[in-house]
Order: C-alpha cells, then structure tokens, then sequence
C-alpha cells in the first residue's frame, strides 16, 4: 500500500494537524482507491480471508456435530448369529440386534398360506410374501422388530390378520409382516442375513 | 416505562460499586422502583413463580445429578438408590418430578394470560416470542429429564418421540441416527440427554434474562390493555408487586407441596417403575401430561408426516400470533365476542388433553356405534381430537384474523386509574366501582 494517495495525504502532517481541506484531499483520494484497480487486491483478500475463516469454522463445528453420529464400536456390533433349532414351529423369538427388537418367527404352512393367499389383497406397501424370506425357507420369516409408524414394538399373533399388532396406535401386520391397518406406512422392515447353514443365520 | 434512574447510593462502599459496576443499581431501577400498572391481578403473578420454578429445577436437578449416573446400565438402578439410599433423595426426586408439572402448570396458565389480555400485541411481539422460545426449551428439556431414569415409559418415549424426526423424508433417517447416536435409542442416546438435560436450563435462564429486559423497555401490560398514561396509573414495584408475587408464590407451593408430600406419584406412570426393556413395549404408552395436547394432535392426522406438521404447527402458530391478531383492542375484556372464542379455545385445549391420553380407538360416548369415516368411528377419541384440533388452528389462523376486522368492542376507559368512570362492567350509578375484581 506503501505510495497510494491516503498514505500520502496523511503522513506529512500527521493526524492530529489535519486541516478542513486535508480531510477532503484524503477522502477524495479513499473515493479514488476504490474506484481504481486496487480494489480486486483488496476484494481478494477480503474474499480470501473470509473463505479460510468459513473453512476453519466448517472444520471446527463438523468434529463437533460428527461426534453425534454412532460411534465405532456401536458401528461393529452390527452383526448377530443364531441357532434356529431353539424356535418351534409356530413360535418367535426376539433378540435384541444394534439395540433394536428382530423378531425371528418359525411360521406355520396355514400362516404362510395366508401370507401367500393375501399377496392379490390390497396391500398399502405392496410386496409377495416369497420376496419377504429367503428361497425355500418359507418358514422363516426374520424382520425388524420395531413398528415402522414410530418404533413400538408389535406383539406377535395380534391384530385380526394373525400376525403382529402394536399396542402404541394400533397399526396391524399380516402373517408376512406387511401393514394391512392404522398409521405405520410400511411393511415392517426385513434386514440383510444369510443363511450359514441350515439351522444358523447371521443376521447384518 | 425505562425513564431516569432514582437510585442514590449511600457514602462509602455503595457509591463505590456504583461508580465501577453499578448492579445495585440496575436491580432497584428493575425491582424496587420500578413503575407496574396499578391494577394487576393475580393472573400476572405467574412470571415471578415461574423464575421460583427454574429455581427450583436447577437446584434440585444439580444436587441429583450428585447421585444420578447416566449409564443404560446404571441410569434405573442409581434412581431407585437415590430413592432409597440417599439422604433425603425421595424428596430431591420427587421436588424435580413434581417441579416439572408444576412448572408447566404455571407456564401454561402465564401463556393464556397473555392471549387474553392481548400481551403479544405491539409493542409486546418480541417479548411473546422469546417467552415461545423459553416454552420450547422447557419442553425439549421436560422430556430429555423424562428419558433419564431409563424407565419404560422414558425409554418408549423416546424411541416415539425421537422417531418423530425420522418421519421428515429423505433426511429423516440419518438425522434420527445422528440424534440416537445409533440404530435406536440405547446409552448413547441416554448420555447426549443428560448433557442436554443439565445445558437447557441454563440456556432457559439466558433468555429468561432477554424475556425481561424486553418486559422492562417495553413495560407490562395490564388488564384493561391500554398503557399507563401518568403517574396515577402506575405504582412501585416494591412494595406492591413484590408483596402480591410473594403472596401468589406462597400459595403456590403450598400447591406444591400437597403434590410432593401427600401425591407424589399421582402425575407419574406406573410403568416408569419398570426397567427399561428395548424388546417389550408397555401396551398404553403416553407423554406426561403436559405434552398431551400436542401427543392428540400428532395422532388426529392420518398421515405421518403431516402429523408431525401439525403437531410443530401447533407452537408455530404461537410465533405468528403478534400478526395473526388485527384487532385494535389489546385485552378480550372490551372484546365480549374474542372472549368466547378464547373460552373455547382453552376447553378445546383441555379436551385435547384427555384426547392424548386416551386410545384413539376408545369410544367418547361408551356402547354407541354410529358410522366410521377414515377408517375410524366417529364416537372415538380420534374424532374428538380431530374436532379440537380443527378449532385449535381455527382460533389461530381464521378466528383472530378476522374478528378484529369484524367485531365492534366496548369502549375502553381513558386512562387506567380511571375505569370507574368509562369501565362498561361497572356498576350502576351510585355504586362503589371495583375495577381490580374485574378479571
Ligand atoms: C427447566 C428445568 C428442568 C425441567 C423441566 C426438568 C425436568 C425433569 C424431569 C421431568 C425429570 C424426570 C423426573 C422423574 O420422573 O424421575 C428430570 C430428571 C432429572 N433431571 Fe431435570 N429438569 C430441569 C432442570 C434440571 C437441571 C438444571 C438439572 C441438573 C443440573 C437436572 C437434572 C436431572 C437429573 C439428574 C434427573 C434424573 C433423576 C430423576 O429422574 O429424578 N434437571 N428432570
Ligand atoms: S408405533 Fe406402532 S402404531 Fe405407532
């Protein structure tokens, strides 16, 4: 900046002797400045500042929001095995998977009659129960145990279609875990799992 | 009402303060000589008892938080040791239990108190909104203290109230994972809540702190709506507003005490007293009671989505208010037509209240059937919440709007100090005027 007007007007006299036209000669040469070609260095750096201030804060705050997000080890327990000779036919049991309900049910020929027969119904989230398991373990059906309306846990066997029914506001679930009733507006959830063997899944 | 400052310090210590930090000062101005319209009712007793509230809170939340651990593990356990253990622990828990309904108790009543005397007209919107902004944080804090004793209906509570967030599409999911600190509500959940728990009414007192000094530059409403014209209309703070809150506040606690020591329970849930267990849901799960209102909206709206809108429409509407409302008249007490709008809305209000509490299937009228519309009878507690609900944004969005336009109001009196002579309620010729029972 060394050699532009506003330096000079003010240096010879200092700012305490400044004079009525003083003040008009450095504000003119202010007017000056900025309307020259300086102005971009100055906008530059302007600019420049105020991008590594914005980019310094973006990095500060997102540690501070990410912090929320789940951490490693709630991350890696994301994954369950489990022996399926314990569950009798016509039974389910639930185990607790990333801290929520999974309801494993070992269903009947007449509860996967109905869920195949109730594929042509009117459905709200539509899908075929042969979808819903995997291939020829009709049986086993494994979903999320949470209610997908706002995360109650149904009761198994409730409701007028034989399958869950939650207690919170009254959505109703089929024998293939599809809602056929109420506020939840989707099928209750099937998770990723594999077959290990024929008795053991793993299941996330 | 901020005019020149009478405050004169006595020689010595006191004028040494005030000339390098002139507090006492600011507290006589603000507390001691402050003018207050002379013709308060009880009604405006409310905002004292509510700081005593926060008080309270904070002073029975910091010394639990001495026992309490916020553990999944631990949380329920270290609530029943605090319970039976701790020296006088039933009595800390149960003063911040109790202290939490009787806070709302209060702020529920402060809040219709300003509806009905116009209180969030002009110049009074930005002091109506930081009071909004104050009933917000109360509620987001009520309900993380709920969560922490990890009990089942803390516990289900969350999981449905956070899963409220996850109803907002495409960013819905990843926000609730975010806010749970996981794939469901579980100890990360717990912990973040406590932090939150313990931050929020210190972040309530800061705006409690804004929410008075827009009180005092703007100055009180009172009664009849209409401001102070001279000296004759106001009178000192102390001794008159100070003995009438203490007064208020004394009868309060008595109140409050009948709660604590006789019903301590009465407002809680029974299932509160089981553990927490993410695999079975209690069958009836309700919010305390202050949320049920808005827990009957969120259910009166078919769809998820928009009942999650109506529910957060409920207090948005609250903000607008200031705009919504055009009638000239600042108290219902010259608006007879506003006046019976406003006594619907409180008994919409209340039935709201028993709506949320209630299975949205049950039937009003017990053993009667009539006919369903949208999948639901309409003798069910549903229907009734739908009706309410319909009012409730009604008063806000068509009711206030249009009735200040529409309605003629009575006259109001010239100045305060002079309703006997103009006050449409007074009595006939000849009788003593008695302007300050008039409510
Ligand atoms: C706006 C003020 C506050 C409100 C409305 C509030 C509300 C609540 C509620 C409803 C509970 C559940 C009570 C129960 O059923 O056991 C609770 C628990 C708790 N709160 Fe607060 N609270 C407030 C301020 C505070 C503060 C400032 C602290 C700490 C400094 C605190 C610490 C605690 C602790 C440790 C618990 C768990 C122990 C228990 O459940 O009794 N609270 N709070
Ligand atoms: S949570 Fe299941 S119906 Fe609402």
């Amino acid at each position: 900046m060394v050699g532009s007007p506003v330096f000079l007007a003010g240096t010879p006299s200092g700012p305490g002797s400044f004079a009525k036209g003083d003040l008009k000669v450095a504000e003119s040469a202010v007017h000056s400045t900025t309307a020259g070609d300086d102005p971009s260095r100055r906008d530059f750096i302007h600019i420049a500042a105020l991008a590594a201030a914005a980019g310094a804060g973006a990095t500060i705050v997102w540690p501070l929001i990410d912090q929320m997000n789940p951490s490693a080890d709630t991350v890696a327990l994301a994954s369950v095995e489990y022996d399926l000779t314990k569950i009798e036919s016509g039974q389910q049991v639930t185990i607790n998977w990333r801290g929520k309900p999974l309801f494993i049910r070992n269903r009947t020929q007449a509860q996967i009659d109905a869920a195949v027969r109730d594929d042509a119904a009117v459905l709200k989230d539509p899908q075929a129960d042969a979808l819903r398991h995997k291939e020829g373990k009709a049986q086993w059906l494994i979903l999320v145990g949470s209610c997908t309306h706002l995360g109650c846990v149904p009761t198994v066997g409730g409701g007028e279609y034989g399958g869950w029914f939650c207690p919170c506001h009254g959505s109703t679930y089929d024998t293939s875990g599809r809602i056929r009733k109420g506020p939840a507006p989707t099928n209750l959830v099937v998770p990723d799992y594999a077959f290990l063997s024929d008795t053991k899944v793993k299941i996330g | 009402m901020s005019g020149h400052s009478t405050y004169e310090p006595k020689p010595g210590f006191s004028r040494w303060l005030d000339q390098r930090l002139p507090i006492t000062r600011l507290v006589w101005d603000s507390f001691v000589d402050y003018p207050t319209p002379r013709n308060l009712n009880y009604w405006y007793t409310f905002g004292g008892i509510l700081s005593l509230c926060l008080g309270i809170q904070i002073v029975s939340g910091i010394v639990l938080s001495m026992h309490y651990t916020a553990s999944a593990g631990e949380a329920f356990a270290s609530v029943e040791h605090i319970m039976r253990d701790v020296n006088y622990g039933w009595l800390l828990r149960y003063t911040h239990a109790n202290g939490a309904s009787m806070f709302f108790i209060a702020v529920y009543l402060h809040m219709f108190r300003g509806l009905y005397y116009g209180s969030y007209k002009p110049p009074r919107e930005v002091l109506w909104i930081l009071g909004c902004v104050i009933y917000l944080l109360m509620m987001a804090t009520a309900f993380m203290g709920y969560v922490l004793p990890w009990g089942q209906m803390s516990f289900h509570g969350a999981v449905v109230i956070t899963n409220i967030i996850g109803a907002i599409p495409v960013v819905g999911g990843p926000i609730l994972t975010w806010l749970q600190g996981g794939f469901a509500v579980d100890n990360a959940t717990l912990n973040r809540f406590f932090s939150l728990h313990y931050l929020l009414p210190f972040m309530i007192a800061g705006v409690v702190v804004l929410h008075v000094w827009a009180l005092h530059v703007v100055g009180q409403n009172n009664p009849t709506g209409i401001d102070p014209k001279s000296k004759a209309d106001t009178l000192p703070f102390t001794p008159y507003a100070t003995v009438k809150d203490g007064f208020a506040m004394s009868v309060f606690l008595i109140l409050f005490a009948v709660f604590v020591f006789y019903m301590p329970n009465a407002l809680g849930h029974a299932d509160n007293y089981i553990e927490a267990n993410p695999l079975v849901t209690p069958a009836h799960i309700v919010p305390e009671w202050y949320f049920l209102p808005f827990y009957a909206i969120l259910r009166a709206v078919p769809d998820k989505v928009m009942g999650v809108v109506a529910m957060f429409g409920a207090i948005g509407v609250l903000f607008a208010l200031p705009w919504l409302d055009t009638s000239k008249v600042r108290s219902m007490r010259y608006r007879p037509m506003a006046k019976l709008y406003f006594v619907i809305l409180v008994v919409a209000c209340i039935i709201l209240g028993f709506c949320g509490a209630k299975l949205p299937d049950d039937q009003v009228i017990p053993g009667l059937e009539t006919f369903k519309i949208l999948e639901s009878d309409l003798n069910s507690f549903v229907w009734l919440s739908r009706l309410a609900t319909l009012y409730y944004f009604a008063y806000f969005l068509v009711v206030m709007p249009l009735l200040g336009l529409l309605e003629t109001p009575l006259e109001t009196p010239e100045t305060i100090a002079s309703p006997a002579l103009s006050h449409p309620a007074a009595m006939p010729a000849g009788a003593m005027a008695a302007p300050e029972k008039k409510g």
